[in-house]
């Protein structure tokens, strides 16, 4: 393993530690192989297509899970937060419709980026004004907004959505670019700026490393913190927007259990839950991992409930070694 | 050795009459203190004499109850640590003081960072290329040697890593510089390795606060030392002129004034 998932080196050698372990790598090829071996319908377009648009949400949920783990935090509600915008934006969508496909369209959009804006904000606040931990703040984020999702229909789908939406959602560029792998493309681009050259990425790695001598330093370390967690509402408000105009639906049962994939893709690309580690790169790696595999086994044939059990596992695995690793070495 | 130098300049900063307690527990009683450019003042006493709380106020991280201090003859009012921080006034912690995960710039300029022009102006962009080349001016200025600036500081010894943080201290410290035990938990080495590190920056004019309980590196490094007893400064002693074990007296209340 690389010593630092944040040396300095050429623009190539930044790259590579960038993408942290390159164990990681070789784990995405070999499982792509294998699957391509065993199972004639996973090396086709169709199936490119459908992995790695359904990847985009595991990947952005990974984005947002990605500043919150480096600060030291975790973000447990990504995933019902996710579920609340959709479900939100979707309603207000279908409300809106007497006003035009198109208004309906982008108001709708904005409620749902709101909505996780919000939800954030609020995980934010309770973690640093009520200094509640992280944990059990998005534990609780995850309950509430696990209800309200259902909530809101009584536990129904929202099926009266404007038409542009899923022609939008749907769409696929030069046969295999979906829509919603394009706009995750720009979030890994943005979240990566962000991260890697700019005060703001630099703070959330100094919170992470050493949240006293980063305030010492004259740092808002609360500030910071409540950013990092409203980032994470908002990127979980826009997962959630992209499976509404991806299913041309609201539905109450998505994101359910996609915390679950989010951390383990943090967690599988090299970042540490004790803080001060991870990357962008790293972390998208790992959720191509965990999308290769949940589609490598539905086409497969395996149950679909194997799929929580091996993320499960994975967590597990993933975080002992870093504890192991956390153990060995000098940090902290 | 600066003793005939320092009789000449006028003190830098100077307490006066600084009084803070804590219920009924008066850390602080009137405690005067005065520091000038290019000394450097060891500050010494038991557990609970009230070293750490003089230093606290002193860098802003506590408001005394009474008292004034000055900065180059103008009054000045510290209400948090970034008030005594934007006066010059910089604390070297003893443990807490780096981000082990950052590299040696990014430890540096941790809450100053430099922001570059254009896009990078908007969007809070780093001027890496500035903070890594001022970065390695100071390191040189102050004779510290690293193997690489690009690995974390977590992988520095213990010296390096405490080189760090004066030298953090010395780019922003241009009244002040309070080192708090500084020289805990390090090698022989490395000790001798810290305290050059003071003499240089005493001799780039920046007056030196020097916290220890290890009082052979107070000896050491020191122009003058100052012992706290019970919430009091009980003495003022010029270094050159007095031994171990009148320090030890002082501290331990067997001498008194």
């Amino acid at each position: 393993m690389l010593p630092s998932s944040n040396s300095r080196g050429g623009s190539l050698s930044t790259l590579m530690q960038d993408i942290g372990d390159w164990w990681t790598v070789f784990i995405l090829a070999l499982l792509v192989i294998v699957f391509s071996v065993t199972s004639p319908g996973f090396f086709s377009s169709l199936n490119f297509v459908n992995t790695t648009v359904s990847a985009s949400n595991t990947i952005i949920l990974a984005v947002a899970e990605t500043f919150v783990i480096i600060t030291g935090g975790i973000d447990l509600s990504v995933g019902a937060v996710l579920g609340l915008s959709g479900m939100v934006g979707a309603d207000v969508m279908q409300s809106l419709l007497s006003y035009g496909d198109i208004t309906a369209l982008i108001i709708g959009l904005l409620a749902g980026l709101l909505t996780g804006l919000i939800l954030g904000a609020i995980n934010g606040l309770v973690v640093t004004v009520l200094e509640v931990t992280p944990f059990i703040a998005t534990l609780g984020m995850l309950g509430i907004a696990t209800g309200l999702t259902f909530l809101i229909t009584n536990g129904t789908d929202i099926v009266n959505l404007p038409l542009e939406l899923s022609t939008i959602g749907d769409a696929v560029l030069f046969n295999f670019l979906g829509v919603p792998v394009i706009i995750t493309a720009v979030v890994l681009v943005i979240a990566w700026y962000y991260l890697r050259k700019t005060r703001f990425g630099k703070y959330t790695y100094a919170v992470g490393s050493n949240s006293e001598g980063t305030r010492r330093s004259g740092v808002n370390v609360k500030y910071h913190l409540f950013k990092i967690y409203a980032l994470s509402g908002l990127l979980s408000g826009l997962a959630g927007m992209i499976i509404v105009a991806r299913i041309a639906t609201g539905s109450p049962l998505e994101g359910a259990n996609d915390e679950l994939n989010a951390i383990a893709s943090v967690v599988i690309g090299g970042a540490s839950l004790f803080g001060g580690r991870g990357t962008i790169l790293g972390s998208t790696v790992g959720a191509l991992i965990i999308s290769v595999l949940v589609s490598g086994l539905v086409i497969m044939g395996v149950q679909p409930y194997w799929q929580t059990v091996t993320i499960g596992i994975i967590i597990i695995l993933a975080v002992y070694i870093d504890q192991r690793r956390y153990r060995n070495r000098v940090l902290k | 050795m600066h003793a005939e130098n320092q009789q000449k300049q006028s003190p830098i900063l100077t307490a006066e009459g600084i009084t803070k307690s804590f219920g009924r527990i008066q850390a602080l009683d009137h405690v005067d203190f005065a520091i000038s450019p290019g000394e450097v003042v060891g500050l010494v006493g038991d557990n609970g004499a009230g070293k750490s709380t003089l230093i606290k106020v002193l860098a802003g991280a506590l408001m005394p109850d009474e008292g004034k201090i000055s900065l180059r003859g103008q009054a000045v009012h510290f209400h948090r640590p970034s008030d005594a921080r934007n006066q010059g006034i910089e604390t070297v912690y003893q443990d807490l003081a780096l981000a082990p995960h950052l590299t040696i710039e990014e430890n540096i300029f941790l809450g100053r960072e430099l922001i570059g022009g254009g896009l990078k102006r908007l969007t809070g962009g780093l001027d890496k290329k500035k903070m890594l080349e001022r970065s390695l001016e100071i390191l040189e200025q102050l004779h510290v040697k690293v193997r690489s600036m690009k690995s974390p500081v977590a992988e520095l010894s213990g010296g390096q890593r405490q080189a760090v943080a004066v030298a953090r201290a010395v780019a922003w410290g241009e009244s002040l510089i309070i080192m708090d035990e500084p020289t805990n938990h390090l090698g022989v080495e490395e000790v001798e390795m810290v305290l050059d590190l003071i003499r240089r920056v005493r001799d780039r004019g920046i007056p030196v606060l020097f916290i220890s309980h290890t009082l052979p590196h107070v000896l050491e490094v020191t122009d003058r030392i100052d012992v706290m007893f019970l919430g009091k400064k009980v003495v003022s002693l010029n270094t050159n002129e007095s031994n171990l074990d009148e320090v030890v007296g002082w501290i331990t209340g067997s001498k008194t004034a």
